[in-house]
């Protein structure tokens, strides 16, 4: 299988899309960028990689009639029991790490053991609630390690300490110190060792297809990707992990990318963890100007993460609470770091937090109106972007302000839109970085025209 | 202007000029020298001198001060004493030095100013600077009323008015403090050799309308412009300088060299540019290695027009003295309504075969600031070349946000490559 790939590195999440080399999107992968932007680069083409051989597989059982009305079922539960198996992967990891690091801070507080014991009993109820997260019914809170593992690790922590154990903030202060060399640690398993693996868990189930499934599998297992070109993009280029020539700037990439989802796409704003970008594209997706917030990241998606921590909440039930709102308040600021400081003031002024987090919503979204105007204003079709496009109570702010300023507007906003610049890097890659544009379709990227590129650049990538 | 890594004679010649100016300043009071401190944009240099009195330009004082990474105390001392962080920079860092000893750029005291003269008025600014700087000094001071280019010409009446100013007030006060009569066949004199100099400089810019370009008309064009647009026009050294000047570039020209870059001679030249707009001076050298190390010239600059526009045909006329003075002071860039700054710059674009335009705003510079958004679509329109914008400032490196303006400049290359492929 040949492939290209292109890889977005975020500020907060880095996102991988693998395409074919008629532009279709084969894989999708995202992790957090933890402040190792070469481990996130990896551990996103890992998970992209990952997607395409189970979409692989998806399609071959397909092809088979495999397990009949079974097969849905099968396939959740394989992917499900695929990522418990990383999740588990990194937990043994981490309690390797917390034994080892009480071990060396022995001779502070002198109660090693019991610490020691503590961290066993908290990581063994971790890896039982693990399971029934992902192979259960429960909803996990994150895709990603850190926020799972850290709630866990603190509830469980919390339980102890309150039952005579080891103080929390002890048992805690262990967990910080080492939770960032095992999420900077790529698991060393293959892709498929851990499929092995993934399919024995559930395999009982299937009993009466399992070779058939076996030998589907092993087929995936055994197909070679191979990986032509990449090109990256993001913030900061200086720190990528490409060389000079496979990367193109993040303006381009997401241009190019909502030009791909969107085709009849003229305005694109992308409001990303520290930066809004509005960028004005022509009818082939090249950028023909574009505005970027300059001396401060106000109104930027961190801002939203404030207001979350502030709140003690998680990031995804802001918008719900801001929906509620019946009368939002006004709010001028946006500077992310006086953000708690204002929700608190209105608080205590006798507001009710829906309709605070309306005005907070509302406040972000003006100021990218500015940058738009800036960068010329929103020319129809407007597509939205990036992590803040996820955010309900934003796009539905967005949608009113852009009705109020620029009258009625098709405003587009993929479901996948966290890949916009990762499918617009994708494209380049494809194009080898230059020729001449392809026709595009809809949400599967451009097809057809585009010079196959050399092949002397590929790399081959065993499973 | 001295730092840099452009080893060239004329480097040399002008760091030596430079030096020998600040050396001059520093023995004034015991040499009874008197000095005038005035500022760059329709600066009267050759009639202050034709009263032996030295200029003195307190924006240079700053910028040097911002390249020699001076400028954050300055403004620092400047903002404990009051000065909001929304005035200009130039203005805090002036304070500032002022505030710690008027010790120059070089490291010698600077003499107090006999006269305080403002003959540009299209930036008030200046006008509030030099009532900070009279309350300090407690010396006389002169503005002159400058008009505003607002239909886009200088009128006859225009032109008499200054005339008026210059004759009428401003040479009785500057007799008055020099106690030297005026004498106009030297202020001819001099004027004959500006309009030398100004010459040559006029055919080095213009030399980057070669292609390649032998020059980089911004950062290198801020040192070409140095010695014309300060204390030297109208004296035979900046005669000497821009020929030896030329005489360099046209070697460059001949050998095919690009321009002199803070790494070297530039190997290729992938990307033509117009920018308007000062360049920061804090980061200088690595605000134009964004640039050098991608292959991004400078081409023309309307930065190097804010002390006139020679290239447009300006020259001072030793046959009409005081009326081309009068034009020099109505003339500068910022002069100009912005039809007329439009029309510069899109004849920039077009004659010197740009690639793009690039703006580099400075919120706290309105005289340059203010409208270049619109001058920015405008352009675009016009032209339908790739538009970029950044933001820095003059000499506050608080502002300068070298991650974000590189990550904006790359993407601006990449942009004017997109639009020359079509992908």
């Amino acid at each position: 299988m040949e492939c290209f790939i292109g890889i977005d590195l975020g500020s907060t999440t880095t996102k991988a899309i693998v395409v074919d080399e008629d532009g279709r999107i084969l894989g999708r992968g995202i992790t957090n960028s933890r402040s190792n932007y070469d481990v996130a680069a990896k551990v996103a083409r890992e998970e992209a990689y990952t997607n395409v051989r189970f979409s692989a597989l998806s399609q071959r059982l397909r092809e088979n009639n495999a397990l009949g009305d079974q097969l849905e079922a099968f396939e959740i539960d394989l992917g499900r029991s695929f990522a418990l198996e990383g999740y588990l992967g990194q937990l043994a990891r981490l309690e390797e790490c917390c034994q080892r690091d009480v071990f060396r801070h022995a001779a502070k507080g002198g109660d090693t053991a019991a610490i020691s014991e503590a961290i066993t009993d908290i990581i063994a109820s971790m890896r039982k609630h693990a399971v029934n997260m992902f192979m259960g019914e429960e909803e996990a809170r994150s895709d990603f390690f850190r926020d799972i593992a850290g709630s866990d690790y603190t509830e469980y922590a919390a339980a102890i300490a309150r039952s005579g154990g080891p103080a929390f903030d002890r048992l805690l202060g262990v967990y910080d110190r080492n939770i960032i060399p095992v999420e900077n640690e790529i698991d060393p398993r293959s892709f498929s060792q851990r499929m092995t693996a993934a399919f024995k868990r559930i395999a009982p189930l299937y009993r009466g297809e399992h070779d058939r499934l076996a030998q589907r599998i092993q087929e995936v297992i055994d197909e070679p990707i191979d990986d032509i070109r990449t090109v990256g993009t993001g913030y900061g280029r200086a720190r990528l992990p490409f060389p000079k020539e496979q990367i193109r700037s993040e303006i381009l990439c997401h241009g190019l990318g909502a030009h791909l989802m969107f085709p009849a796409t003229r305005t694109v704003l992308d409001i990303g963890g520290q930066d809004t970008k509005a960028i004005q594209i022509d009818e082939q997706g090249v950028v023909t100007s574009f505005q970027m917030n300059d001396r401060c990241a106000a109104g930027c998606g961190r801002y939203l993460g404030y207001i979350a921590d502030e709140m003690n909440i998680g990031l995804h039930e802001l918008a719900p609470l801001a929906m509620k709102s019946t009368c939002r308040v006004k709010i001028n600021s946006t500077c992310t770091v006086f953000a708690g400081a204002e929700f608190r003031d209105r608080l205590a002024a006798g507001q009710h937090r829906e309709d605070i987090l309306a005005g907070l919503h509302r406040a972000i979204i003006l100021r990218a109106i500015s940058l738009l105007a800036r960068s010329g204003g929103i020319r129809n079709e407007f597509t939205f972007t990036g992590g803040v496009a996820k955010n309900q109570a934003a796009v539905s702010a967005l949608k009113e302000v852009a009705n109020e300023n620029y009258g009625e507007l098709t405003t587009n906003i993929a479901p996948d839109s966290i890949y916009t610049g990762a499918l617009g890097a994708a494209e380049f890659a494809r194009r080898g970085g230059h020729g001449p544009l392809a026709a595009a379709s809809p949400g599967i990227g451009a097809q057809g025209s585009a010079a196959t590129p050399p092949k002397n650049e590929h790399q081959a990538v065993k499973a | 202007m001295s730092t840099a890594a452009i080893k060239d004679a004329s480097m040399e010649q002008q760091k030596a000029l430079m030096a020998g100016y600040f050396d001059a300043l520093a023995t004034a009071p015991e040499r009874g020298q008197k000095c005038v401190y005035t500022f760059v944009p329709g600066n009267l240099t050759e009639l202050i001198r034709s009263f032996d009195l030295l200029p003195v330009l307190p924006e240079i004082n700053a910028l040097q001060s911002g390249m020699r990474g001076k400028s954050a105390d300055y403004i620092g001392l400047a903002e404990r004493g009051g000065h909001s962080e929304d005035v200009c920079t130039y203005v805090k860092c002036d304070i500032g030095m002022l505030k710690s000893g008027n010790i120059g750029p070089t490291g010698k005291p600077l003499p107090k100013p006999d006269l305080l003269l403002l003959s540009y008025t299209g930036c008030f600014t200046f006008l509030k600077w030099f009532e900070l700087l009279r309350e300090e000094y407690d010396c006389p001071i002169m503005m002159l009323h400058i008009p505003y280019q607002g239909d886009g010409e200088i009128t006859p009446e225009m032109r008499d008015y200054v005339v008026r100013q210059i004759k009428d007030e401003l040479i009785p006060q500057l007799e008055r403090i020099s106690g030297v009569k005026y004498d106009e066949d030297r202020l001819r004199q001099a004027l004959a050799l500006s309009s030398k100099a100004e010459d040559d400089l006029v055919w080095t810019l213009e030399s980057a309308k070669h292609v390649p370009s032998p020059i980089d008309a911004y950062f290198g064009g801020v040192y070409y412009i140095g010695p014309i647009f300060t204390a030297f026009r109208g004296t035979q050294d900046a005669v000497d300088y821009y020929r030896l000047l030329r005489s360099e570039v046209q070697g460059r020209i001949d050998q095919k060299l690009g321009p002199v870059t803070p790494d070297g001679v530039l190997e290729k030249e992938r990307y033509r540019l117009v920018v308007e707009g000062p360049p920061n001076w804090t980061s200088f050298r690595e605000f134009w290695k964004m640039f050098s190390c991608e292959g991004a010239v400078v081409v023309a600059s309307t930065y190097t027009k804010v002390g006139g526009l020679y290239d447009r045909g300006f020259r001072h006329d030793p046959d009409h003295p005081l009326e081309s003075l009068a034009d020099y002071c109505m003339g500068c860039y910022t002069n100009l309504n912005f039809p007329r700054r439009i029309e510069l710059l899109e004849s920039y674009i077009n004659e010197y075969q740009a690639d793009g335009f690039l703006i580099n705003s400075v919120k706290s510079c309105n005289s340059f600031s203010a409208g270049q958004l619109m001058i920015l679509r405008e352009l675009e329109r016009r032209t339908g070349r790739a538009g970029g914008f950044i933001e820095s400032d003059l000499v506050d490196p608080r502002y300068f946000s070298a991650a974000n303006i590189k990550n904006r400049l790359e993407s601006y290359f990449q942009m004017i490559e997109a639009k020359r492929l079509g992908v």
